[in-house]
């Protein structure tokens, strides 16, 4: 559509779809992704696009090569990544680790092996909807768009179906056929509750007629996670149409995203979005004529991980101290400026269009019973392949960090892998072929969270690992309680006392007891689950507590307090850890044994670092 | 209603009390720190941030905090079991693990509901020891004295800040181990717009707001050997120091308090309730003038140092609306030092001028510049009920086997109009009984305003005085006292007259009261304790007093005179918000 007039009804839709659909197919041979995500562009992307395009045009191949800067293609570990596509066999080349210098041969579609670029496995995701014929670990549903369209395009979104779901809604449903809709797909909160969807959509719907609020919890707070991010940087639209279906479900006219401030490229693009959506009627009032009103507004959250659980961010947004209140009463029941208010989390409602114009039963063919759909899983840790992965609910851990993950970098042995960010567990090799859902994650003491999943290797202690996620939870308690505030901090303590050897087995017993009540007495999520690293490790790695409190002794060699650094008889004299070391406690002559001052040392590990003939050991 | 069952007794309660009403509807009584309630205000702040009323609910895989969690149909509670009792001690543990072991110079040793849980609960040492927060303690105004080292965040004091006075100046900062309750931006509470109400005191569990205790200095002055020493006593006093000494509320102890006073080495034992009659006087006039001319209504009481801070930060714009003349206790310390020095013949610097007050705003009030003329403070200092309690303790005086005693004259003489100041509504209707008789031609038989009695926040009324209606209101409590001020503001309400008060109820529920722990039924027995004084007296009108008659006549000339301008009046000063 080359005009920007509203769209007037969802026939105009349609036809402005298949309009984008043929461009789109019609377009120059090869398509060249760039993926322009804050994790790309942080890798210099920028950089090899500029070189792409002035490329394309130096070599005079405008009509050939067709450039698009898309959100972020989930694959971190090869950050820069460009997808090249050619529309007419419909298939995609990844490439990985991209340089300026690479682009040339690139653009002259020679064979990039040449120049030493990775070239990634084909196929390494599909659309669920695309119906891939190659079978991969990956199924995307919510991630369908993101790395494959311009976030900065309503044109490439509608191209993509995209409003469609919000057309079918709101002109051919019922508020209630909506709520039945979600409510029998069963997708479940993507925020870590899964709490049924439809079911907390339909509280708010019960409510009296009257204001009420929908908004998006995009305060995407757990370190290592960043799923919403990649959504909301990729796929602004998908948002913004699921917020609209939703409101239309219970009634409400108005929106707020509530997004943290750290995330200014999902910001910029989710304002270009809304505005887009907005002078073509696609936001706004009376949406493809159908009478129906829907604004969107951002408000900014200021870096509080608490502002995550939903009351502390209705505080936030209404200029509260962001602390998170008893319930009930739900948000759904009172909760913004006091009016009926659903939270959904940014994943989950990137599944809702795909749920409208699907329907619940195709939703229900993916994933498990009990949790249908997929899971978006940031990877994160010793795995070789680090990045985003959506796979179906109910694969295994194992499929995801040796499939998918590809296993552990540099040879190492696995050791554990923690989901559901810092108030999660940690979990064996035992636990591996488990297939994962809430409930699974639950029974083995961690939790689904919001999709974070860290590898650990041999080199991790996993003391220091408790030690290091409890850390987090304390600094972003927000210290209303006093288990989470009082507790957490008498936790820490006695985790440090461990890490430095100076606990005894009764420390053990009451780092077990505390955790106990702090899970049952905290007011909110944060408390209640943050005694979760602590115990988990404490059951599947007792041996590492052992070694620490009886034998003084850090196994994986981490806790410095437990650790020493000694030269051993390998040693040529060289100098160069003595010229080496911060503090200047390395003793010793040119070509004669050197001496290391264990009172001085801060076993920072530089001279062993520095150390050609592997002659410093730490024990 | 709903059925449910705690401690296997069965109990049927409306639907959405808490599982802590139900409990105490069968005589059991869960333990709680951050609970406040104070019923006749129709305030309740259920934090739920203690964690100290946790209970085992069948069922539910968390403990619940009885406090907040509604009681529904079918549930089983059991308030007592391991599970609950093991919670609720590390609860306390972990409290007492970040807070100072200083009881017993505490200044709430005793009267700490953090120690009597402590002891009941028979903790007897602490198990998670730990780090404890470094604050600096506030010391730098008159009233409060604010140790953030002893908060334990259970936010009663934001409730009443907030909630009940919408002063609006408490609020949590910093957060996890650090978080605390302090005034915005960590301000001290001398740079904000705090009225020293002390409502937050009351609120307090423990010792992190507590009142800045001046007896030691009253003990030094009275130990002076050449100082002329004088006390006053403000009306809610006699109605409430009875209880510290175990007497029933709503005791009057005037008698016992006069004498105590006495044996602690004052010379002279005067009555506020003297100078409330003096400010009937001034403020009448005031009032007459202003119906005569029409002009400037309605006009608002001004004996309530609270509430004239409060105005002065937070409405400027209505700052030539309150009465000028200044309060009992300030019209007090210029009489005592002007009128009764002359004739006494002792120096105005050589005499020391104490009060006791059910307040602690009365302690910044006090000390305001304007009230030092030549640098002599008309009021020198200020004790609560409580201090003066504990000075009668500290004395070694049998409180309850004192002999009775009468104030001393000319200053100690009142009457009726004069003691009712201490309750809601009492200053205007003091001020309807000499208004009755001086706009009429005689005067008026019932002297009982009833209409202006009562606790609710706001009261109006119309009376009928000399065949005039004057339109009245009364609010006591802060938030009130905006909810009619806004009224007023945007014109939709009009009255000659208005009374307010910034504690609810007014001083009888003063911030130095001894404390009610949330039985707001103690204040209704010292509100009625009042009026039966008023009932007994044999003169209930202030204008009718012999020693206030005496007073203008030998000394002050009529009211509003020029003289009792520059004695018993004031100014107010426009505040910023801090």
């Amino acid at each position: 559509m080359s005009t920007t007039t509203p769209v007037k009804d969802p026939a105009a839709l349609a036809s402005w779809a298949t309009e984008q659909k043929a461009q789109q197919d019609s377009g120059a041979p090869i398509l060249i992704r760039v993926s322009m995500g804050t994790c790309g562009i942080a890798a210099k992307t920028g950089s090899v696009l500029e070189v792409l395009q002035s490329e394309v045009q130096s070599q005079q191949k405008e009509g050939q090569i067709e450039i698009v800067q898309t959100g972020c293609m989930g694959l971190c570990h090869s950050e820069p990544t460009i997808e090249v596509y050619d529309r007419q066999t419909r298939q995609s080349i990844f490439y990985g680790n991209v340089k300026p210098e690479h682009a040339p041969a690139i653009v002259r579609e020679e064979s990039s092996q040449a120049y030493g670029v990775d070239i990634l496995t084909q196929n390494w995701y599909r659309p669920e909807e695309e119906k891939a014929d190659v079978a991969t670990a990956q199924a995307r549903i919510v991630l369908r768009n993101t790395g494959r369209i311009n976030p900065e395009s309503i044109g490439d979104y509608v191209g993509t179906a995209g409003y469609t779901a919000l057309a079918k809604a709101i002109t051919s449903m019922q508020p209630d056929e909506v709520i039945q809709t979600v409510i029998d797909a069963g997708l479940r909160g993507r925020g870590g509750g899964g709490f049924p969807t439809g079911v907390k959509w339909q509280f708010a719907a019960n409510q009296p007629a009257g204001e009420k609020f929908v908004i998006c919890n995009a305060d995407e707070g757990d370190p290592g996670a960043f799923m919403d991010r990649a959504v909301l940087e990729g796929d602004p639209h998908a948002v913004l149409e699921a917020m609209a279906i939703s409101g239309y479900a219970i009634g409400a006219a108005k929106g707020v995203i509530y997004i943290r401030a750290e995330y200014p490229l999902a910001i910029e693009r989710l304002q270009c979005a809304i505005g887009q959506a907005l002078e073509y009627g696609l936001l706004g009032d009376n949406i493809l004529g159908s009478g129906f009103d829907f604004d969107i507004e951002i408000k900014y959250g200021a870096g509080a991980f608490v502002c995550g659980e939903e009351t502390a961010l209705i505080h936030s947004i209404e200029g509260l101290r962001g602390e998170p209140i008893y319930k009930p009463p739900f948000p759904a029941v009172e909760g913004l400026w006091k009016r009926p208010t659903i939270v959904n989390n940014v994943e989950t409602l990137a599944n809702i269009c795909a749920i409208v114009r699907q329907g619940p039963e195709w939703f229900r063919s993916i994933g498990t019973e009990k949790c249908p759909g997929t899971k978006v899983f940031a990877l994160a840790g010793k795995v070789k392949r680090v990045g985003l992965v959506e796979v179906p609910m109910g694969t295994t851990l194992r499929d995801i960090v040796f499939g998918v993950g590809q296993g552990i970098a540099n040879d190492r042995a696995f050791k554990a892998v923690q989901t559901g960010g810092p108030s999660g567990g940690c979990l064996k090799s035992d636990d591996l072929d488990t297939p994962i859902d809430y409930e699974s994650l639950r029974a083995l003491g961690s939790m689904m969270g919001s999709g974070g999943m860290i590898v650990m290797d041999e080199d991790d202690c996993m003391v220091n690992v408790a030690k290091f996620f409890l850390e987090f939870t304390l600094d972003e308690s927000c210290g209303r309680c006093t288990p989470c505030r009082v507790g957490n901090k008498r936790l820490h303590e006695m985790l440090v006392k461990v890490c430095e050897g100076k606990a005894d087995m009764r420390t053990l017993e009451k780092l077990r007891q505390l955790s106990d009540v702090i899970k049952e007495t905290s007011l909110c999520g944060l408390g209640q689950t943050s005694p979760n690293p602590v115990l988990s490790t404490l059951r599947q790695f007792r041996r590492e507590y052992l070694d620490h409190v009886l034998n003084h002794m850090c196994t994986a060699g981490v806790c410095s307090a437990l650790i020493s650094y000694e030269i051993n008889d390998r040693c040529v004299g060289c100098t160069l850890c003595a010229r080496n070391c911060p503090v200047s406690c390395i003793d010793g002559s040119p070509k004669e044994l050197h001496t290391i001052d264990k009172e001085l040392c801060i076993k920072c590990g530089v001279c062993q670092q520095v150390c050609k003939f592997h002659a410093v050991d730490k024990h | 209603m709903v059925k449910l069952s705690i401690n296997n007794r069965d109990v049927e309660v409306p639907e959405g009390t808490s599982i802590l009403d139900a409990a105490s509807e069968l005589g059991i009584k869960v333990p709680t720190l951050c609970h406040f309630k104070l019923d006749d205000f129709d305030i309740e702040s259920k934090a739920g941030s203690c964690r100290v009323c946790v209970v085992e609910v069948e069922g539910r895989p968390n403990l619940a905090p009885s406090c907040c969690t509604p009681a529904t149909d079918g549930m089983k509670v059991k308030t007592n079991s391991v599970r609950a009792i093991n919670a609720r001690r590390t609860m306390l543990d972990l409290l007492l693990s970040n807070h100072p072991k200083d009881c017993l110079t505490c200044q709430r040793n005793l009267d700490c509901d953090l120690q009597r849980l402590a002891g009941e609960m028979g903790l007897h040492r602490i198990l998670f020891e730990g780090e404890q927060m470094e604050h600096e303690v506030d010391r730098a105004n008159e009233s409060i004295v604010r140790d953030p080292n002893k908060c334990i965040m259970c936010r009663r004091c934001e409730a009443a800040c907030n909630v009940m006075q919408t002063v609006g100046i408490l609020s949590a900062v910093d957060r996890g181990f650090d978080a605390v309750v302090m005034p915005t931006n960590k301000h001290s509470l001398a740079e904000t717009k705090c009225t020293f109400c002390g409502q937050c005191v009351q609120a307090c569990p423990t010792g992190a707001l507590t009142a800045v205790n001046r007896s030691y200095d009253v003990w030094r002055e009275l130990n002076h050997p050449a100082k002329f020493k004088v006390v006053q006593t403000a009306p809610a006093v006699r109605v409430a120091l009875g209880e510290a000494f175990g007497q029933e509320p709503g005791s009057v102890s005037t008698g016992k308090m006069v004498a105590a006073l006495r044996k602690l080495g004052f010379d002279r034992v005067f009555d506020t309730d003297f100078a409330a009659d003096l400010t009937i006087m001034e403020e009448t006039t005031e009032l007459i003038g202003r119906l005569t001319s029409g002009e400037n209504l309605p006009i608002l009481t001004s004996c309530c140092p609270g509430w004239v801070k409060f105005f002065e930060h937070q409405f400027p714009d209505l700052i030539n609306i309150p009465s000028t003349a200044k309060s009992p206790q300030q019209m007090f310390g210029a009489i005592a030092k002007t009128y009764y020095a002359e004739k006494a013949d002792i120096a105005p610097d050589n005499m020391l001028v104490a009060s006791v007050m059910p307040c602690l705003a009365k302690k910044y009030e006090a000390a305001r510049e304007e009230f030092a003329p030549n640098g002599v403070r008309d009021v020198d200092i200020v004790i609560s009920t409580r201090e003066l309690a504990n000075m009668i303790k500290e004395a070694g005086i049998q409180f309850n086997d004192l002999e009775e005693s009468e104030f001393d004259n000319p200053l100690g003489e009142s009457t009726g109009a004069g003691v009712i100041f201490g309750a809601t509504g009492g200053v205007l209707e003091a001020a309807l009984r000499t208004a009755a008789d001086w706009l009429s031609d005689e005067p008026i038989e019932d002297v009982n305003f009833t209409a202006v009695r009562g606790l609710s926040g706001i009261r109006e009324a119309t009376v009928t005085v000399a065949g005039k209606d004057i339109r009245v209101a009364i609010a006591s409590g802060l938030s009130n006292a905006r909810d009619l001020l806004d009224k007023i503001r945007k014109g939709e309400a009009r009255y000659e007259a208005i009374e307010i008060m910034a504690c609810p109820g007014g001083c009888i529920n003063g911030g130095g009261q001894p404390s009610i722990k949330g039985d707001t039924s103690i204040l209704e027995k010292r509100r009625q304790a009042l009026y039966v004084i008023d009932e007994d007296k044999q003169i209930r009108k202030s204008h009718e007093n012999p020693s206030i008659q005496k007073l203008y006549k030998e000394f002050l000339g009529k009211p509003g005179s020029e003289r009792a301008h520059k004695l018993l009046h004031t100014h107010y000063t426009e505040r910023e918000n801090a």
